[in-house]
Protein backbone atom coordinates (compact mmCIF):
# COMPACT_ATOMS: atom_id res chain seq x y z
CA UNK A 1 0.00 0.00 0.00
CA UNK A 2 1.23 3.44 -0.97
CA UNK A 3 0.18 6.44 1.09
CA UNK A 4 1.98 9.36 -0.54
CA UNK A 5 2.90 9.78 -4.20
CA UNK A 6 4.67 12.66 -5.94
CA UNK A 7 4.96 12.57 -9.70
CA UNK A 8 7.24 15.08 -11.46
CA UNK A 9 6.38 17.90 -9.07
CA UNK A 10 7.76 21.31 -10.07
CA UNK A 11 7.36 24.47 -8.01
CA UNK A 12 8.89 27.87 -8.61
CA UNK A 13 8.43 31.17 -6.79
CA UNK A 14 8.60 34.78 -7.84
CA UNK A 15 7.23 34.34 -11.38
CA UNK A 16 9.33 31.27 -12.23
CA UNK A 17 12.50 33.02 -11.10
CA UNK A 18 13.27 30.94 -8.02
CA UNK A 19 13.04 27.16 -8.54
CA UNK A 20 12.07 25.49 -5.25
CA UNK A 21 11.17 21.94 -6.28
CA UNK A 22 12.64 20.62 -9.49
CA UNK A 23 10.84 17.62 -10.99
CA UNK A 24 10.61 15.56 -7.82
CA UNK A 25 9.04 12.10 -7.76
CA UNK A 26 8.87 9.59 -4.92
CA UNK A 27 6.39 7.55 -2.96
CA UNK A 28 5.97 6.60 0.68
CA UNK A 29 4.46 3.29 1.77
CA UNK A 30 1.74 2.90 4.38
CA UNK A 31 3.20 2.95 7.88
CA UNK A 32 6.61 4.00 6.64
CA UNK A 33 8.87 6.50 8.41
CA UNK A 34 10.30 8.51 5.54
CA UNK A 35 12.82 11.33 5.89
CA UNK A 36 13.56 14.34 3.67
CA UNK A 37 17.14 15.24 4.52
CA UNK A 38 18.69 18.50 3.38
CA UNK A 39 19.69 22.05 4.27
CA UNK A 40 17.52 25.19 4.06
CA UNK A 41 16.49 25.82 0.46
CA UNK A 42 16.42 22.11 -0.44
CA UNK A 43 12.67 22.27 -1.15
CA UNK A 44 11.49 20.31 1.88
CA UNK A 45 8.89 22.80 3.09
CA UNK A 46 7.47 23.36 -0.42
CA UNK A 47 6.94 19.60 -0.75
CA UNK A 48 5.18 19.47 2.62
CA UNK A 49 2.94 22.38 1.70
CA UNK A 50 2.03 20.82 -1.64
CA UNK A 51 1.17 17.49 0.02
CA UNK A 52 -0.89 19.16 2.75
CA UNK A 53 -2.83 21.06 0.00
CA UNK A 54 -1.62 24.46 1.16
CA UNK A 55 0.33 25.21 -2.01
CA UNK A 56 -0.28 24.43 -5.67
CA UNK A 57 2.52 22.91 -7.73
CA UNK A 58 3.33 24.49 -11.12
CA UNK A 59 3.18 21.06 -12.72
CA UNK A 60 3.13 17.39 -11.81
CA UNK A 61 0.68 15.44 -9.68
CA UNK A 62 0.61 14.27 -6.11
CA UNK A 63 -1.69 12.22 -3.93
CA UNK A 64 -2.12 11.38 -0.27
CA UNK A 65 -4.10 8.32 0.80
CA UNK A 66 -5.02 7.85 -2.87
CA UNK A 67 -6.60 11.33 -2.95
CA UNK A 68 -5.46 14.00 -5.40
CA UNK A 69 -3.95 17.08 -3.73
CA UNK A 70 -5.82 19.46 -6.04
CA UNK A 71 -9.21 17.80 -6.61
CA UNK A 72 -9.65 16.19 -3.20
CA UNK A 73 -7.99 18.78 -1.04
CA UNK A 74 -10.84 18.98 1.48
CA UNK A 75 -10.78 15.24 2.12
CA UNK A 76 -7.01 15.26 2.51
CA UNK A 77 -7.16 18.06 5.06
CA UNK A 78 -9.40 16.01 7.33
CA UNK A 79 -7.08 13.01 7.17
CA UNK A 80 -3.56 14.32 7.59
CA UNK A 81 -1.69 15.87 10.48
CA UNK A 82 0.78 18.69 9.82
CA UNK A 83 3.35 20.20 12.12
CA UNK A 84 4.91 23.19 10.34
CA UNK A 85 8.48 24.26 10.93
CA UNK A 86 7.34 27.46 12.57
CA UNK A 87 5.31 27.17 15.81
CA UNK A 88 1.75 27.76 14.62
CA UNK A 89 -0.53 27.14 17.57
CA UNK A 90 -2.54 29.86 19.31
CA UNK A 91 -0.07 31.56 21.64
CA UNK A 92 -2.80 33.11 23.77
CA UNK A 93 -4.72 29.88 24.33
CA UNK A 94 -3.58 27.49 27.04
CA UNK A 95 -2.08 24.07 26.33
CA UNK A 96 -5.39 22.35 26.96
CA UNK A 97 -7.42 24.94 25.04
CA UNK A 98 -5.22 24.50 21.98
CA UNK A 99 -5.63 20.75 22.08
CA UNK A 100 -9.39 20.97 22.56
CA UNK A 101 -9.63 23.53 19.75
CA UNK A 102 -7.91 21.24 17.25
CA UNK A 103 -9.92 18.21 18.40
CA UNK A 104 -13.17 20.14 17.93
CA UNK A 105 -12.19 21.43 14.47
CA UNK A 106 -11.78 17.82 13.39
CA UNK A 107 -15.11 16.79 14.96
CA UNK A 108 -13.57 14.68 17.67
CA UNK A 109 -12.63 14.99 21.32
CA UNK A 110 -9.45 14.71 23.36
CA UNK A 111 -10.92 11.69 25.14
CA UNK A 112 -11.64 9.80 21.89
CA UNK A 113 -8.00 9.70 20.81
CA UNK A 114 -6.26 10.17 24.12
CA UNK A 115 -4.46 6.79 23.87
CA UNK A 116 -2.55 8.05 20.82
CA UNK A 117 -1.13 11.17 22.48
CA UNK A 118 -1.00 9.95 26.09
CA UNK A 119 2.77 9.26 26.17
CA UNK A 120 3.53 12.75 24.87
CA UNK A 121 0.75 14.68 26.58
CA UNK A 122 1.59 13.49 30.10
CA UNK A 123 4.90 15.32 29.75
CA UNK A 124 3.19 18.69 29.20
CA UNK A 125 0.05 18.03 31.27
CA UNK A 126 1.51 19.70 34.40
CA UNK A 127 1.45 22.92 32.35
CA UNK A 128 -1.99 22.45 30.77
CA UNK A 129 -3.22 25.81 32.09
CA UNK A 130 -0.21 27.72 30.77
CA UNK A 131 -0.55 29.77 27.59
CA UNK A 132 1.16 28.13 24.64
CA UNK A 133 3.20 31.28 24.00
CA UNK A 134 4.80 30.93 27.43
CA UNK A 135 6.05 27.37 26.88
CA UNK A 136 9.68 26.43 26.31
CA UNK A 137 10.83 25.25 22.87
CA UNK A 138 10.76 21.57 23.80
CA UNK A 139 7.28 21.80 25.27
CA UNK A 140 5.91 23.78 22.32
CA UNK A 141 7.20 21.04 20.07
CA UNK A 142 5.41 18.35 22.11
CA UNK A 143 2.15 20.33 22.17
CA UNK A 144 2.33 20.89 18.41
CA UNK A 145 2.79 17.15 17.89
CA UNK A 146 -0.22 16.41 20.12
CA UNK A 147 -2.37 18.88 18.16
CA UNK A 148 -1.27 17.32 14.86
CA UNK A 149 -2.24 13.88 16.16
CA UNK A 150 -5.49 14.53 18.00
CA UNK A 151 -7.73 13.56 15.05
CA UNK A 152 -5.78 10.30 14.52
CA UNK A 153 -4.37 11.19 11.08
CA UNK A 154 -3.40 8.50 8.60
CA UNK A 155 -0.37 10.46 7.45
CA UNK A 156 1.71 12.77 9.64
CA UNK A 157 3.82 15.56 8.10
CA UNK A 158 6.55 16.93 10.36
CA UNK A 159 8.56 19.82 8.94
CA UNK A 160 11.89 20.14 10.77
CA UNK A 161 10.48 19.21 14.18
CA UNK A 162 13.95 19.06 15.78
CA UNK A 163 15.63 22.16 14.35
CA UNK A 164 17.25 24.24 17.08
CA UNK A 165 16.45 21.59 19.67
CA UNK A 166 19.26 20.20 21.83
CA UNK A 167 20.51 16.68 21.36
CA UNK A 168 18.76 15.21 24.43
CA UNK A 169 15.33 16.52 23.37
CA UNK A 170 16.02 15.42 19.80
CA UNK A 171 16.61 11.83 20.97
CA UNK A 172 13.36 11.90 22.96
CA UNK A 173 11.47 13.21 19.95
CA UNK A 174 12.68 10.45 17.68
CA UNK A 175 11.71 7.84 20.28
CA UNK A 176 8.18 9.32 20.18
CA UNK A 177 8.14 8.99 16.38
CA UNK A 178 9.15 5.33 16.56
CA UNK A 179 6.21 4.67 18.90
CA UNK A 180 3.79 6.47 16.55
CA UNK A 181 5.08 4.45 13.65
CA UNK A 182 4.18 1.28 15.52
CA UNK A 183 0.61 2.58 15.71
CA UNK A 184 0.54 2.34 11.91
CA UNK A 185 0.77 6.07 11.13
CA UNK A 186 2.70 6.98 7.98
CA UNK A 187 5.26 9.63 8.85
CA UNK A 188 7.01 12.08 6.55
CA UNK A 189 9.64 14.04 8.44
CA UNK A 190 12.25 16.55 7.32
CA UNK A 191 15.50 17.46 9.03
CA UNK A 192 18.73 19.33 8.35
CA UNK A 193 20.56 17.06 10.83
CA UNK A 194 22.25 14.29 8.87
CA UNK A 195 22.69 12.10 11.95
CA UNK A 196 18.91 11.76 12.22
CA UNK A 197 18.71 10.15 8.78
CA UNK A 198 19.61 6.71 10.13
CA UNK A 199 16.49 6.80 12.31
CA UNK A 200 14.26 6.73 9.20
CA UNK A 201 13.39 3.63 7.18
CA UNK A 202 13.98 5.38 3.88
CA UNK A 203 15.36 8.81 3.11
CA UNK A 204 15.65 11.26 0.23
CA UNK A 205 18.80 13.39 0.27
CA UNK A 206 17.78 16.78 -1.12
CA UNK A 207 19.67 19.83 -2.27
CA UNK A 208 18.38 22.89 -4.17
CA UNK A 209 15.03 21.35 -5.07
CA UNK A 210 16.44 18.07 -6.35
CA UNK A 211 16.64 14.58 -4.89
CA UNK A 212 20.27 13.44 -5.07
CA UNK A 213 19.64 9.97 -3.69
CA UNK A 214 16.69 7.99 -2.34
CA UNK A 215 17.00 4.68 -0.51
CA UNK A 216 17.37 3.13 2.93
CA UNK A 217 20.11 4.85 4.97
CA UNK A 218 22.08 1.56 4.96
CA UNK A 219 22.00 1.28 1.16
CA UNK A 220 23.01 4.90 0.71
CA UNK A 221 26.07 4.55 2.92
CA UNK A 222 26.90 1.22 1.23
CA UNK A 223 27.01 2.99 -2.12
CA UNK A 224 29.81 5.32 -1.04
CA UNK A 225 32.25 4.62 -3.89
CA UNK A 226 35.66 4.97 -2.23
CA UNK A 227 37.42 3.75 0.86
CA UNK A 228 37.00 6.40 3.50
CA UNK A 229 39.74 7.15 6.03
CA UNK A 230 39.71 9.05 9.30
CA UNK A 231 42.94 10.87 10.03
CA UNK A 232 44.04 13.04 12.92
CA UNK A 233 47.16 14.75 14.18
CA UNK A 234 48.15 17.15 16.92
CA UNK A 235 47.36 20.30 14.95
CA UNK A 236 44.12 19.59 13.09
CA UNK A 237 43.84 22.83 11.10
CA UNK A 238 47.41 22.48 9.81
CA UNK A 239 46.75 18.83 8.92
CA UNK A 240 43.63 19.77 6.96
CA UNK A 241 45.51 22.41 5.03
CA UNK A 242 48.33 19.95 4.21
CA UNK A 243 45.82 17.26 3.17
CA UNK A 244 44.14 19.69 0.77
CA UNK A 245 47.46 20.20 -0.99
CA UNK A 246 48.58 16.56 -1.02
CA UNK A 247 48.87 14.79 -4.37
CA UNK A 248 47.57 11.54 -2.81
CA UNK A 249 44.30 13.00 -1.56
CA UNK A 250 41.10 13.03 -3.61
CA UNK A 251 38.80 14.63 -1.03
CA UNK A 252 39.31 15.92 2.49
CA UNK A 253 37.12 17.65 5.01
CA UNK A 254 36.81 18.12 8.76
CA UNK A 255 34.60 15.59 10.48
CA UNK A 256 34.42 16.08 14.23
CA UNK A 257 37.62 14.94 15.94
CA UNK A 258 38.96 13.49 12.65
CA UNK A 259 39.32 14.64 9.08
CA UNK A 260 37.66 12.33 6.56
CA UNK A 261 39.61 11.69 3.37
CA UNK A 262 39.52 9.55 0.24
CA UNK A 263 42.61 8.72 -1.78
CA UNK A 264 43.26 9.05 -5.51
CA UNK A 265 44.85 5.60 -5.46
CA UNK A 266 44.49 2.83 -2.92
CA UNK A 267 47.51 1.61 -0.95
CA UNK A 268 49.05 5.05 -0.75
CA UNK A 269 48.19 5.36 2.97
CA UNK A 270 51.75 4.98 4.15
CA UNK A 271 53.09 7.43 1.59
CA UNK A 272 50.48 9.95 2.68
CA UNK A 273 51.29 9.57 6.38
CA UNK A 274 55.00 9.94 5.54
CA UNK A 275 54.28 13.10 3.54
CA UNK A 276 52.21 14.57 6.36
CA UNK A 277 55.02 13.80 8.83
CA UNK A 278 57.51 15.54 6.53
CA UNK A 279 55.28 18.61 6.62
CA UNK A 280 55.72 18.72 10.38
CA UNK A 281 52.51 17.02 11.51
CA UNK A 282 52.86 15.13 14.77
CA UNK A 283 50.99 12.22 16.37
CA UNK A 284 49.39 11.20 13.08
CA UNK A 285 46.77 8.47 13.27
CA UNK A 286 44.99 7.16 10.16
CA UNK A 287 42.32 4.44 10.16
CA UNK A 288 39.63 3.21 7.80
CA UNK A 289 36.22 4.74 8.58
CA UNK A 290 32.62 3.81 7.91
CA UNK A 291 30.93 6.42 5.69
CA UNK A 292 28.01 8.24 7.33
CA UNK A 293 25.03 9.86 5.61
CA UNK A 294 26.84 13.20 5.89
CA UNK A 295 29.86 11.78 4.01
CA UNK A 296 27.50 10.59 1.27
CA UNK A 297 25.72 13.94 1.18
CA UNK A 298 28.99 15.82 0.72
CA UNK A 299 30.08 13.36 -1.97
CA UNK A 300 26.79 13.79 -3.85
CA UNK A 301 27.00 17.59 -3.60
CA UNK A 302 30.51 17.53 -5.05
CA UNK A 303 29.34 15.29 -7.92
CA UNK A 304 26.92 18.00 -8.97
CA UNK A 305 29.61 20.63 -9.35
CA UNK B 1 45.82 31.23 20.90
CA UNK B 2 47.77 33.15 23.58
CA UNK B 3 47.69 33.47 27.35
CA UNK B 4 46.06 36.91 27.28
CA UNK B 5 42.67 36.79 28.92
CA UNK B 6 39.96 38.58 26.92
CA UNK B 7 36.90 37.37 28.81
CA UNK B 8 37.06 37.00 32.56
CA UNK B 9 33.95 36.24 34.61
CA UNK B 10 33.61 35.70 38.33
CA UNK B 11 30.40 34.31 39.82
CA UNK B 12 28.42 36.08 37.11
CA UNK B 13 24.73 35.76 37.93
CA UNK B 14 21.43 36.84 36.39
CA UNK B 15 18.14 36.51 38.23
CA UNK B 16 14.66 37.10 36.86
CA UNK B 17 12.54 37.27 40.03
CA UNK B 18 13.00 33.92 41.79
CA UNK B 19 14.45 32.35 38.68
CA UNK B 20 18.24 32.15 38.46
CA UNK B 21 18.92 32.01 34.72
CA UNK B 22 22.71 32.10 35.06
CA UNK B 23 24.11 31.01 38.40
CA UNK B 24 27.59 32.13 39.47
CA UNK B 25 29.47 31.25 36.31
CA UNK B 26 33.24 31.70 36.47
CA UNK B 27 35.57 31.22 33.50
CA UNK B 28 38.34 32.78 31.40
CA UNK B 29 38.66 32.88 27.62
CA UNK B 30 42.00 33.54 25.95
CA UNK B 31 42.90 35.73 23.01
CA UNK B 32 42.56 33.85 19.70
CA UNK B 33 40.77 30.95 21.34
CA UNK B 34 37.79 29.17 19.77
CA UNK B 35 35.55 28.77 22.78
CA UNK B 36 32.46 26.55 22.45
CA UNK B 37 29.51 27.47 24.63
CA UNK B 38 27.18 24.48 24.80
CA UNK B 39 24.14 23.47 26.76
CA UNK B 40 20.61 22.15 26.48
CA UNK B 41 17.73 24.48 25.58
CA UNK B 42 17.06 26.59 28.63
CA UNK B 43 20.45 26.06 30.24
CA UNK B 44 21.08 29.82 30.38
CA UNK B 45 23.36 30.28 27.35
CA UNK B 46 21.45 33.17 25.77
CA UNK B 47 21.21 35.04 29.08
CA UNK B 48 24.96 34.62 29.64
CA UNK B 49 25.77 35.76 26.10
CA UNK B 50 23.58 38.86 26.46
CA UNK B 51 25.49 39.83 29.60
CA UNK B 52 28.87 39.22 27.97
CA UNK B 53 27.86 41.45 25.03
CA UNK B 54 26.92 44.28 27.38
CA UNK B 55 23.22 44.01 26.55
CA UNK B 56 21.97 42.77 29.89
CA UNK B 57 23.08 43.94 33.32
CA UNK B 58 24.15 41.11 35.66
CA UNK B 59 22.38 40.72 39.02
CA UNK B 60 25.68 39.99 40.72
CA UNK B 61 29.24 38.89 40.07
CA UNK B 62 31.99 40.52 38.03
CA UNK B 63 33.30 40.32 34.51
CA UNK B 64 35.72 42.01 32.18
CA UNK B 65 35.13 41.76 28.44
CA UNK B 66 37.87 42.88 26.04
CA UNK B 67 39.35 44.81 28.95
CA UNK B 68 36.15 46.65 29.92
CA UNK B 69 33.97 46.26 32.98
CA UNK B 70 30.62 44.57 32.39
CA UNK B 71 28.76 47.18 34.53
CA UNK B 72 30.44 50.41 33.61
CA UNK B 73 31.99 49.73 30.22
CA UNK B 74 29.07 48.35 28.20
CA UNK B 75 29.40 50.89 25.39
CA UNK B 76 33.14 50.19 25.08
CA UNK B 77 32.40 46.45 25.11
CA UNK B 78 29.95 46.81 22.23
CA UNK B 79 32.57 48.62 20.14
CA UNK B 80 35.13 45.88 20.73
CA UNK B 81 33.04 42.84 19.95
CA UNK B 82 31.30 41.46 16.90
CA UNK B 83 28.02 39.55 17.01
CA UNK B 84 26.30 37.23 14.60
CA UNK B 85 23.30 34.95 15.04
CA UNK B 86 21.40 32.62 12.78
CA UNK B 87 18.34 34.84 13.02
CA UNK B 88 19.80 38.30 12.67
CA UNK B 89 21.49 38.32 9.35
CA UNK B 90 21.98 41.35 7.13
CA UNK B 91 19.60 43.75 5.44
CA UNK B 92 18.01 41.69 2.68
CA UNK B 93 17.03 44.71 0.59
CA UNK B 94 20.52 46.19 0.54
CA UNK B 95 23.25 44.87 -1.73
CA UNK B 96 26.31 43.00 -0.48
CA UNK B 97 28.43 46.15 -0.73
CA UNK B 98 25.78 48.38 0.86
CA UNK B 99 25.57 46.03 3.84
CA UNK B 100 29.34 46.12 4.26
CA UNK B 101 29.32 49.93 4.11
CA UNK B 102 26.35 50.21 6.47
CA UNK B 103 27.70 47.96 9.20
CA UNK B 104 31.27 49.18 8.80
CA UNK B 105 29.98 52.74 9.06
CA UNK B 106 28.11 51.96 12.28
CA UNK B 107 31.37 50.73 13.77
CA UNK B 108 33.04 54.00 12.77
CA UNK B 109 35.20 52.83 9.86
CA UNK B 110 36.10 55.65 7.46
CA UNK B 111 34.97 55.65 3.83
CA UNK B 112 38.49 55.00 2.60
CA UNK B 113 39.06 52.02 4.90
CA UNK B 114 35.59 50.71 4.11
CA UNK B 115 36.30 50.77 0.41
CA UNK B 116 39.56 48.84 0.83
CA UNK B 117 38.10 46.36 3.29
CA UNK B 118 34.95 45.90 1.27
CA UNK B 119 36.93 45.04 -1.86
CA UNK B 120 39.22 42.58 -0.15
CA UNK B 121 36.34 40.96 1.72
CA UNK B 122 34.35 40.42 -1.46
CA UNK B 123 37.46 38.93 -3.09
CA UNK B 124 38.25 36.61 -0.19
CA UNK B 125 34.70 35.29 -0.25
CA UNK B 126 34.78 34.93 -4.02
CA UNK B 127 31.71 37.14 -4.32
CA UNK B 128 32.93 39.72 -6.84
CA UNK B 129 30.03 38.93 -9.16
CA UNK B 130 27.51 39.24 -6.33
CA UNK B 131 28.82 42.50 -4.85
CA UNK B 132 25.97 44.53 -6.36
CA UNK B 133 23.28 41.92 -5.77
CA UNK B 134 20.67 42.20 -3.04
CA UNK B 135 21.56 40.10 -0.04
CA UNK B 136 18.03 38.66 -0.08
CA UNK B 137 18.80 36.95 -3.39
CA UNK B 138 21.84 35.08 -2.06
CA UNK B 139 21.73 31.44 -0.90
CA UNK B 140 21.65 31.00 2.89
CA UNK B 141 25.20 29.68 3.09
CA UNK B 142 26.58 32.80 1.39
CA UNK B 143 24.52 35.05 3.63
CA UNK B 144 25.97 33.38 6.69
CA UNK B 145 29.54 33.66 5.43
CA UNK B 146 29.01 37.31 4.53
CA UNK B 147 27.30 37.97 7.83
CA UNK B 148 30.29 36.55 9.72
CA UNK B 149 32.76 38.60 7.69
CA UNK B 150 30.75 41.75 8.34
CA UNK B 151 30.68 40.95 12.07
CA UNK B 152 34.50 41.01 12.18
CA UNK B 153 35.00 43.88 9.71
CA UNK B 154 35.93 46.31 12.50
CA UNK B 155 38.52 43.82 13.80
CA UNK B 156 36.92 43.25 17.18
CA UNK B 157 38.77 41.46 19.97
CA UNK B 158 35.94 38.95 20.34
CA UNK B 159 33.22 37.70 18.02
CA UNK B 160 30.10 36.07 19.45
CA UNK B 161 28.43 33.51 17.16
CA UNK B 162 25.00 32.22 18.16
CA UNK B 163 24.28 29.01 16.21
CA UNK B 164 25.88 30.37 13.06
CA UNK B 165 25.53 27.18 11.01
CA UNK B 166 21.92 26.19 11.69
CA UNK B 167 20.18 24.90 8.54
CA UNK B 168 23.30 25.26 6.38
CA UNK B 169 24.45 22.43 4.06
CA UNK B 170 27.38 20.24 5.18
CA UNK B 171 29.91 21.71 2.75
CA UNK B 172 29.08 25.35 3.55
CA UNK B 173 29.12 24.46 7.25
CA UNK B 174 32.74 23.39 6.85
CA UNK B 175 33.65 26.45 4.79
CA UNK B 176 32.19 28.51 7.60
CA UNK B 177 34.55 26.83 10.05
CA UNK B 178 37.47 27.68 7.77
CA UNK B 179 36.50 31.33 8.24
CA UNK B 180 36.36 30.81 12.01
CA UNK B 181 39.87 29.31 12.00
CA UNK B 182 41.17 32.24 9.91
CA UNK B 183 39.70 34.73 12.36
CA UNK B 184 41.20 32.88 15.33
CA UNK B 185 44.60 32.79 13.60
CA UNK B 186 44.39 36.59 13.30
CA UNK B 187 43.94 36.75 17.06
CA UNK B 188 40.17 37.25 17.18
CA UNK B 189 38.60 35.26 19.99
CA UNK B 190 35.63 33.22 18.79
CA UNK B 191 32.82 32.53 21.25
CA UNK B 192 30.42 30.11 19.58
CA UNK B 193 27.24 28.16 20.36
CA UNK B 194 26.11 25.20 18.28
CA UNK B 195 23.81 22.19 18.28
CA UNK B 196 26.15 20.23 16.02
CA UNK B 197 28.34 18.06 18.20
CA UNK B 198 30.96 17.54 15.47
CA UNK B 199 31.50 21.32 15.60
CA UNK B 200 32.15 21.07 19.33
CA UNK B 201 35.25 19.10 18.33
CA UNK B 202 36.58 22.08 16.38
CA UNK B 203 36.76 24.27 19.49
CA UNK B 204 39.90 24.66 21.62
CA UNK B 205 37.83 24.42 24.76
CA UNK B 206 34.17 23.86 25.56
CA UNK B 207 31.89 24.80 28.41
CA UNK B 208 28.80 22.79 29.03
CA UNK B 209 26.01 24.63 30.83
CA UNK B 210 23.26 22.76 32.67
CA UNK B 211 20.50 24.50 34.65
CA UNK B 212 22.34 27.81 34.78
CA UNK B 213 25.69 26.50 35.99
CA UNK B 214 28.84 25.43 34.20
CA UNK B 215 28.99 21.66 34.55
CA UNK B 216 32.18 21.10 32.59
CA UNK B 217 34.93 23.14 30.96
CA UNK B 218 37.87 21.65 29.11
CA UNK B 219 39.21 20.64 25.71
CA UNK B 220 37.08 18.13 23.75
CA UNK B 221 39.74 15.43 24.19
CA UNK B 222 39.93 15.88 27.96
CA UNK B 223 36.14 16.01 28.31
CA UNK B 224 35.83 12.72 26.48
CA UNK B 225 38.45 11.17 28.77
CA UNK B 226 36.73 12.58 31.83
CA UNK B 227 33.39 11.03 30.89
CA UNK B 228 34.83 7.86 29.30
CA UNK B 229 33.02 8.80 26.10
CA UNK B 230 34.06 8.27 22.48
CA UNK B 231 32.14 11.25 21.07
CA UNK B 232 31.13 14.72 22.25
CA UNK B 233 27.53 13.64 21.70
CA UNK B 234 27.93 11.13 24.55
CA UNK B 235 29.53 13.77 26.79
CA UNK B 236 26.66 16.14 26.11
CA UNK B 237 24.06 13.46 26.72
CA UNK B 238 25.73 12.40 29.97
CA UNK B 239 25.74 15.98 31.28
CA UNK B 240 22.44 17.28 29.92
CA UNK B 241 20.14 14.38 30.67
CA UNK B 242 20.19 15.25 34.37
CA UNK B 243 18.90 18.74 33.56
CA UNK B 244 15.81 19.80 35.45
CA UNK B 245 15.06 22.92 33.44
CA UNK B 246 13.47 22.70 30.03
CA UNK B 247 12.78 26.36 29.40
CA UNK B 248 14.21 28.25 26.45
Amino acid sequence: MIDVVLDNIVKTYNKNKIPAVNDVSFSVGKGELFGLIGPDGAGKTSIFRILTTLLLADSGTASVNGLDVVKDYKKIRSKVGYMPGRFSLYQDLTVEENLRFFATIFNTSIAANYDLIKDIYVQIEPFKDRRAGKLSGGMKQKLALCCALIHRPTVLFLDEPTTGVDTVSRKEFWEMLQRLKHQGITILVSTPYMDEATLCERIALMQSGTIMSIDTPQNITKQFPDNLYAIRAKNMSKLLNDLRHSRFVKSSFAFGEFHHITLKEENTNEQLVKEMREHGNEEINMTIAMPTIEDCFIKLMNNDK
Amino acid sequence: MTNDIVIHTEKLTKRFGDFIATNEITFDVYSGEIFGFLGANGAGKTTAMKMLCGLSRPSSGNATIAGYDIYTGTEKIKKNIGYMSQKFSLYEDLTVMENIEFFGGIYGLTKRILKEKGQSLVETLGMQREAKKLVGDLPLGWKQKLSFSVAILHEPKIVFLDEPTGGVDPITRRQFWDLIYDAADKGITVFVTTHYMDEAEYCNRITMMVDGVIKALDSPTKLKQQFSATTMDEVFFELARGAKRKAD
